[in-house]
């Protein structure tokens, strides 16, 4: 199972979770992705060797999707 | 067409935030470079002439020693604010957040992390990440680029606007951009010191000092071993 994953106070909540063969599962991750894309949020697949990949689509084949807010300079 | 288009597709994608930066220059190896030295140059700027008028002093008018260790005194002082200024890049911050949600927090950024970064983060509160341009090591609200050979450091202010959230997803938050695109990492990061390692070194908190040094060390690695 993949899951969509949203960083915030509580640590982390837990959005989504969906098989790429259970269209149903997909569809209602592909909307909470874009609801949170909507609230300001990017979404960042990171990989097993260490490198991100900021997506406008929800990847289905990805284990996990982290989204994050925005950084800035302090 | 075709070519433009596979050179497209093989760019690397840009970090977003870089929207709001759109005046500065992109980071690059030699820009880094300069940056450096411009801040040794800076610091030599606001020291040497106090050490240099300390001396004239001392030898023309040896009356006017107590005047010279003044001098002396300012010549030491405002590198090390800087340094200062550099060091609580990492410092921690007072926050609302609940120790479940922390622990939570903790349990993602370990799972981003590789072995031995984990277990620096567990003994200094700090992620390490290799980078192009050196090995990075990330706070809540900063983080330190250690250049490769560990004798030199950039630290930045960089963090993420929501008071809300616990210090470990700040961390990741950090994390999370910097693998995205390093580059667009250093662009978006306010710089508030480059020098040398040794003087950012003092000015950490015991705790995070694990963490400079296991940074320093693999910097050390990387100058004979590239990324």
């Amino acid at each position: 199972m993949s899951r969509l994953i949203r960083m915030d106070h509580t640590g982390h909540t837990e959005l989504a979770e969906w098989s790429a063969d259970d269209p149903a599962s997909l569809e209602a991750a592909v909307r909470s992705f874009r609801e949170e894309l909507d609230q300001g949020y990017f979404a960042v697949v990171s990989d097993a060797e260490g490198r991100a990949e900021q997506v406008r689509e929800l990847p289905a084949e990805a284990p996990l999707v982290i989204m994050r807010r925005p950084i800035a300079g302090g | 067409m075709a070519d433009s288009a596979v050179a497209l597709a093989a760019k690397p994608a840009e970090l977003p935030e870089l929207a709001a930066v759109w005046w500065r220059p992109r980071v690059s190896e030699s820009r880094l470079n300069r940056v450096g030295w411009l801040w040794t140059l800076v610091a030599l700027a606001h020291s040497v002439p106090f050490l240099a008028a300390a001396v004239a002093l001392s030898v023309l008018k040896p009356v006017t020693i107590p005047i010279g260790v003044v001098l002396l005194v300012h010549a030491w002082a405002i590198p090390e604010l800087y340094a200062a200024r550099g060091a609580a890049v990492l410092k921690r911050r007072r926050g609302s957040a609940d120790a479940g949600a922390e622990r939570a927090a903790i349990g993602l950024l370990g799972d981003l992390l590789g072995h031995r970064a984990r277990e620096l983060r567990a003994q200094s509160g700090l992620a390490m990440e290799r980078g192009r341009f050196g090995v990075w090591v990330l706070g809540e609200a900063g983080a330190l680029l250690v250049r490769p050979g560990g004798h030199r450091v950039h630290c930045y202010c960089v963090g993420v606007a929501d008071p809300d959230l616990p210090p470990s997803d700040r961390t990741a938050h950090l994390l999370l951009a910097l693998r995205e695109d390093e580059t667009g990492f250093a662009t978006v990061a306010n710089l508030a010191f480059a020098g040398a390692t040794w003087r950012v070194r003092r000015r950490l908190a015991p705790s995070l000092r694990g963490g400079l040094a296991a940074a320093v060390q693999e910097a050390r690695a990387m100058r004979n071993r590239p990324a």
